[in-house]
């Protein structure tokens, strides 16, 4: 409406967010009509994304206006926690003890800064190079799509170790280590685990546009450079993510067995247990 | 030679003896005594505290993969993780002769292993628990879903086997075929009425050979 155009960029103004916010009315008039009762639930999950949004802008701009590397680094580790201890969250059976936060978490410790290392350091090579503008957004995409990998790749293992115990028990029986009596089972893990990064890398641009490459091209960012940096991040969440989802099965088969080589289930608790 | 010594199996006061070369231990007891738990602790498929010795070495000196190979643990209920028996074979005369010897053809390698019966499945398991000659047999009921036909091939593969000097440790609730195949006896199901008692209290009765067993 009345936004002020700089570098291409057009700011929005408080009225317009109200404006748009109006919208939400309209989820709301359907709860109520159609007596769905989700006006509550509506009404915090709204003012939930406006409180938490607006803090982690505020956020964001304080650490981006401090440009200090320990600031940066700080935010990082937060981020690193937050999503480990999704992976934890999102299984079915975790590992008891230590293992069921440590094993996401160390895997996309090593994972996140190994890429956004990559990216930052190597191919993108900002000044200073720990600018949080260029490390934090790589970093919480290389995050995001690296726990949904690992999330899923745990979760495979450890559902289809306990589905086919009998079978991975006959072969650790008759003599396999460990690695070839969980062999299906890893495949299958690290397949569900990389699927998909593959199913988004062959739907972007025409299925869907990638929310990053929307973003720059709003910003004002020549489309052709917006493409060229959603690929690179493309490539990178590729590698990351079969990087991650490899780690966290190994490890994964390594804390399902010991070393005898035995099954150990009884390492794993059912959440109905907790 | 197999010695175990305060073998401490789930729910079972220590257990110790010896099985000499090409001898039958029959382990008896009713369901839930802990006769599947003390195969599987002799497998080394749990962790169990204890010892067990084979020709002089303890499991623990041996690498988990290379004592079950020589521990074979035969499962009551076989599993299997090919779609059809062949993966689980290898292609060797072997293979062919135990096939031949349990009364099962080579053609039952291709067929899915949902579609064969229960108790072909069973000797399957059998062939492919003994082809690659291990120096002890761990034998869940081997031949509890088996006609008598089966059973007395079944039967006369494990008497080859002690010939050959394979230990057998042997469940069955077959009381006949227990005295038929068995040198030692293990009871697991004796002491057990007093209160607090802390599990089943085994014996170990020796046959007319007369060789003790239990330490």
């Amino acid at each position: 409406m009345n936004g002020a155009i700089m570098n291409g960029y057009v700011a929005l103004s408080y009225l317009d967010l109200a404006i748009a916010a109006l919208l939400v009315l309209l989820n709301g008039a359907l709860s109520i009509v159609f007596r769905l009762g989700l006006e509550r639930t509506l009404l915090l999950a709204t003012v939930r994304m406006v409180v938490q949004l607006g803090a982690v802008g505020f956020v964001l701009k304080f650490i981006f206006a401090q440009t200090s590397p320990l600031w940066t680094l700080a935010l990082a580790l937060v981020m690193v926690a937050i999503a480990g201890r999704e992976v934890w969250a999102r299984q079915t059976t975790p590992f008891r003890g230590w293992w069921a936060y440590g094993l996401g978490t160390a895997t996309l410790l090593f994972v996140g800064t190994l890429a956004t290392g990559f990216a930052v350091g190597l191919l993108i090579a900002p000044e200073p190079w720990y600018g949080p503008r260029f490390i934090l957004p790589i970093l919480g995409m290389m995050l995001g799509n690296t726990l949904t990998g690992v999330s899923l790749a745990l979760e495979t293992l450890t559902t289809i170790a306990r589905r086919e115990r009998a079978a991975i028990e006959a072969r650790i029986a008759l003599g396999s280590p460990r690695m070839e009596a969980l062999s299906g089972a890893m495949r299958q893990a690290m397949k569900t685990g990389t699927l998909p990064i593959i199913n988004a890398m062959a739907a972007a641009g025409i299925v869907s546009l990638p929310g990053m490459m929307t973003g720059q091209i709003l910003a004002g960012i020549d489309p052709v450079e917006a493409t060229k940096y959603q690929l690179l991040i493309m490539f990178l969440l590729a590698g990351a993510t079969a990087l991650a989802v490899l780690l966290a099965t190994l490890a994964g088969v390594h804390l399902l067995t010991d070393e005898r080589h035995r099954l150990r289930l009884d390492r794993l608790h059912l959440r109905s247990d907790l | 030679m197999l010695r175990v010594e305060h073998l401490a199996v789930r729910g079972l006061a220590p257990i110790s003896f010896e099985l000499p070369a090409g001898r039958c231990l029959v382990v008896e007891g009713p369901s839930g005594s802990g006769k599947t738990s003390l195969l599987r602790a002799l497998a080394d498929l749990d962790p169990v505290e204890g010892f067990i010795f084979l020709d002089g070495a303890e499991r623990r000196e041996v690498p988990g993969p290379e004592w079950r190979r020589l521990m074979r643990y035969a499962a009551s209920e076989p599993a299997w993780w090919g779609a059809t028996p062949r993966s689980h074979f290898a292609p060797d005369a072997e293979t062919d002769r135990l096939l031949a010897a349990l009364g099962l053809s080579r053609a039952m390698l291709d067929q899915p292993v949902a579609e064969l019966s229960t108790g072909e499945r069973q000797r399957l398991a059998l062939a492919r628990a003994v082809a690659d000659g291990p120096r002890i047999l761990l034998l869940d009921e081997p031949t509890a879903s088996l006609d008598a036909k089966s059973a007395a091939l079944v039967e006369a593969l494990i008497v080859g086997q002690l010939q050959a000097g394979v230990g057998v440790v042997l469940v069955t609730h077959d009381g006949a075929q227990a005295r038929r195949l068995g040198h030692f006896a293990l009871q697991l199901d004796n002491g057990t009425t007093g209160a607090g008692d802390p599990g089943h209290r085994p014996t170990l009765v020796t046959n007319a050979e007369g060789q003790s067993c239990q330490s």
